[in-house]
């Protein structure tokens, strides 16, 4: 969970989010081009959230299993969801829904990390 | 670009500006329950006044996502009475916090005026009473 595909998601996640606040600030709504990004970037979260259930079956098993689990769904649902918000809303306003969804994904991956951290083995 | 100002008086309440005030209220409606959930079933006993609030912090925003949701005359009462209960909520557990912190461990998504959430549990009721404020039946019949 603390590997360097962590650090390329962060990453990831704040560069298209400063993209997508600039374009809902600039009043453009989300074009294919960032719908695509997003679902780009969804997929990496994907990869990210299916290294880590691979983990669970190692011998690093976090202490608190059910929470780590829950956050797991959270993130790999996160910017699809918030991609189909923002396909409803080809304003403004879905641009920063699309931003607000990378914001939140580093927020999701730190605690991810911290729960990890903690292993009761 | 001027056609941003120009949004029809009935349009629905979770579009616009609604629709992300839906997202956010879904993230805190579901941050906030799972939260409450994982420590009631764990540690109930540690603190159970903040844990309660938690819990019942976790409700006031799946019902102020719903009201989003749902839109219309109901949508909106139910989205107006779950915002007015957030900001008195926040307001009152961000003082009561302070002011007790042995009731108050920091441990529920309205304590310290939500500081644990950068502060967002303070603003978001301000905002989404400001959009259903916005969103006004009104009952002259437009020319």
């Amino acid at each position: 969970m603390n590997g360097p595909l962590s650090v390329v998601t962060i990453v990831a996640a704040l560069v298209l989010a400063v993209w997508y606040l600039l374009r809902s600030a600039l009043n453009r709504a989300p074009s294919r081009f960032d719908l695509l990004a997003a679902a780009v970037f969804s997929a990496l979260v994907a990869v990210l959230v299916v290294i880590a259930v691979a983990g669970l079956f190692g011998d690093s098993r976090p202490t608190d299993t059910a929470t780590f689990g829950g956050y797991l769904v959270t993130t790999i649902a996160f910017v699809p969801v918030g991609a189909y918000l923002a396909r409803m809303e080809p304003t403004r306003w879905g641009s920063l829904i699309l931003g607000i969804a990378c914001l939140v994904v580093p927020v999701l991956v730190l605690r991810l990390q911290q729960i990890a951290s903690v292993t009761g083995a | 670009m001027p056609e941003a100002s120009t949004r029809p008086q009935d349009a629905a309440l979770g579009s616009g500006l609604g629709r992300v005030l839906l997202l956010v209220y879904g993230i805190f409606a579901l941050s906030a329950s799972a939260r409450a959930l994982v420590q009631i079933t764990t540690k109930f006993s540690e603190a159970p006044l903040a844990y309660l609030l938690s819990a019942f912090a976790g409700l006031v925003y799946i019902s102020a996502t719903v009201g989003l949701a749902v839109g219309g005359t109901r949508g909106r009462l139910i989205a107006l009475v779950s915002c007015s209960i957030e900001l008195i909520g926040v307001l009152a557990v961000g003082i009561l916090s302070i002011a007790d912190a042995v009731d108050f461990p920091d441990d529920s998504v309205w304590s310290r005026f939500g500081s644990g959430y950068g502060y967002v549990p303070l603003v978001l009721p301000f905002i989404g009473l400001w959009w259903i404020w916005r969103h006004r039946p009104r009952l002259e019949t437009p020319a």
